[in-house]
């Protein structure tokens, strides 16, 4: 336990360091900010918009930016320190590969976690002075808290594709592979799969699809619960079939589980 | 020698296409300093990593302090080991003190032996400042200081001698002579260097994963029966003139004997009841020499493992 704890203060300072945690934390205050104040613009409205509109839109962007801010954090955390040579290093050293893999995941998970918290929270906070209405924080609690299980998500998956491969470059066009797949081409293939195969897929059917996507699954937890005048796009016909919030939520945390036990096990099996 | 540190008993490693390390046996035992040389490839870095429980053996046996090193048993055994890699860079963006802490707590001592360790190898001035600053001395210094972490009983350096100055060679050396009357036993790697011989006891030569020779430095010079080289000064003619001096003459040089190791007593008495012998110089063959002399052995010994084949082809 010392020793996953040892790890996780030295990642957690390499991101605070290397400023990680100051421009993530800046990123998400100002375009939550920026939503909520201008993102009724579109339905042209000036001023702060509804709630569900705020969610609604800050889901769509958080849906893009936190795998990819995952996966630039952590894309090398392996292929890097094997590269420079201290990964062999450390595995002399009286710390098993589980303890190391561990000790990253809470310390860069730690960074993504609390960057979400305070930049997204930040909007919270200043919604709750211009309306002082309580459903903010209930509303945006939940945001929150799946928007740090992508994140941590997509650090378990940037973690199999830094221990999959040998060489820090490969580590990076993968990690922007991966990106593009889950961020935009799934939904795509999914809105392709629904408009033009007929009865190709049921509405049943596509919220299991929408399982094997974590970003599908932030997006369906935090859509699901707004009215649907503020959800529009391919994936709101998903919606009415959806499972219930408890299910969404224990499926993204799978999605964190799941990569992070395969990435344990490829890293036992890896020979340096 | 009842307790080795180490123990390879028919230990090696084969990777799917390559045999990384042919089975070899070899002990180490406590305060004993055991240099390991061969090019690159040889197979050093394959028995480094089998002591460190890196990786696991294909065939054979590996005991470090009685245990497996690759077993979970010998977990607790790992702090009392030093490894310097031949390749490291630290993390460029720490200093290096916040490097050597980290590595320190991860054997479970506290900032103070760090800061301690690195006085010791002479970096306390740069301490505050990022490892990306650093020369490759200075880099070099600090994977000694982490090697050096809570007094390591055994330690296993990967060329630690590559980039230091003469200073920092020296001073280097003298640690190893610390540790090793401390009773710490030590592996050094490395491409022969001159000045590494009076720091060891055992010599191992390996080429292309095989062992070659093994043994203190005088043992694998009586087996290489390479010649001594004896220098008399103020000799001038005589040498060539003397019958019993004059077959051991160098073809090179006329003023230098290639004497064979047993025939250097009587060379070394004819010689100094010579007239005129002002001065004289004795030089035992060096490691370097003696390692060239297994290698090309090894090699001839290949060619000669070849050509048969060759002339069946033929045949």
């Amino acid at each position: 336990m010392k020793q996953i704890f040892t790890v996780a203060n030295k990642e957690f300072h390499d991101g605070l360091r290397n400023r990680w945690l100051v421009s993530i934390t800046l990123i998400f205050a100002l375009l939550s900010i920026g939503l909520t104040y201008f993102g009724a613009a579109a339905s042209g409205e000036v001023g702060v918009a509804s709630l569900s509109t705020t969610v609604a839109s800050l889901a769509s962007l958080a849906v893009f930016l936190i795998p990819l801010i995952a996966l630039l954090l952590s894309y090398d955390s392996f292929v890097g320190e094997q590269e420079s040579g201290t990964l062999l290093l450390l595995l002399t050293y009286p710390l098993s590969k589980s303890q190391l893999l561990l000790g990253k995941f809470i310390g860069q998970g730690g960074i993504i976690a609390l960057a979400t918290l305070l930049g997204f929270g930040a909007s919270a906070v200043l919604l709750y002075f211009q309306q002082g209405d309580t459903d903010i924080f209930s509303a945006f609690a939940l945001f929150i808290f799946t928007a740090i299980l992508l994140g941590l998500s997509f650090t378990a998956i940037s973690y199999l594709i830094s221990l999959s491969v040998n060489e820090k470059s490969k580590a990076a066009g993968f990690a922007l592979i991966i990106w593009f797949l889950f961020a935009l081409a799934f939904d795509l293939a999914l809105l392709a799969l629904l408009v033009g195969v007929e009865d190709g897929v049921s509405q049943q059917g596509l919220t299991q699809l929408m399982m094997l996507n974590p970003a599908d699954i932030f997006r369906l937890v935090n859509l699901a619960g707004l009215d649907s005048s503020a959800v529009n796009g391919a994936l709101a016909a998903a919606i009415n079939a959806s499972l219930s919030q408890g299910q969404l939520i224990l499926a993204l945390v799978a999605w964190v589980i799941l990569p992070l036990t395969l990435a344990i096990i490829i890293f036992k099996k890896k020979t340096l | 020698m009842n307790n080795p540190i180490v123990s390879l008993v028919d230990a090696g490693k084969s990777y799917a296409k390559l045999d990384a390390l042919q089975s070899m046996t070899m002990t180490l035992g406590e305060g004993e300093v055991l240099g390991l040389f061969g090019h690159n490839g040889a197979g050093k870095t394959t028995m480094m990593k089998l002591i460190l429980g890196v990786i696991s053996p294909t065939r054979g046996q590996v005991e470090v302090m009685g245990m497996a090193p690759d077993s979970k048993e010998a977990w607790h055994c790992r702090s009392k080991v030093g490894y310097l890699p031949e390749n490291v860079s630290f993390y460029e963006q720490l200093t290096g003190l916040e490097v050597l802490t980290y590595f320190a707590k991860l054997k479970g001592f506290s900032k103070k032996e760090a800061v301690d360790l690195l006085e010791q190898v002479g970096i306390t001035y740069a301490m505050k400042r990022q490892v990306k600053t650093y020369s490759k001395g200075m880099r070099q210094r600090l994977g000694l200081a982490q090697a050096f972490i809570g007094e390591p009983r055994l330690l296993l350096l990967d060329e630690p001698t590559v980039g230091l100055d003469p200073i920092a060679t020296r001073d280097f050396y003298t640690t190893v002579d610390q540790l090793k009357s401390n009773g710490s036993s030590v592996i050094l790697c490395s491409h022969v260097l001159p000045g590494v011989e009076q720091h060891i006891d055992r010599v191992m030569i390996l080429s292309r994963g095989q062992l070659l020779a093994m043994g203190t430095l005088s043992e694998l010079r009586q087996q290489a029966a390479l010649p001594v080289t004896i220098k008399p000064s103020g000799l001038n003619g005589a040498l060539a003139a003397n019958t019993k001096l004059n077959g051991f003459l160098s073809s090179s040089c006329q003023q230098t004997l290639m004497v064979p190791e047993q025939e250097k007593l009587m060379v070394l008495k004819e010689l100094l009841s010579l007239d005129g012998l002002n001065d004289i110089n004795v030089e035992a063959a060096n490691l370097e020499q003696v390692y060239q002399h297994f290698l090309s052995q090894y090699e001839l010994s290949l060619d000669e493992k070849k050509s048969p084949k060759d002339n069946g082809g033929q045949g």
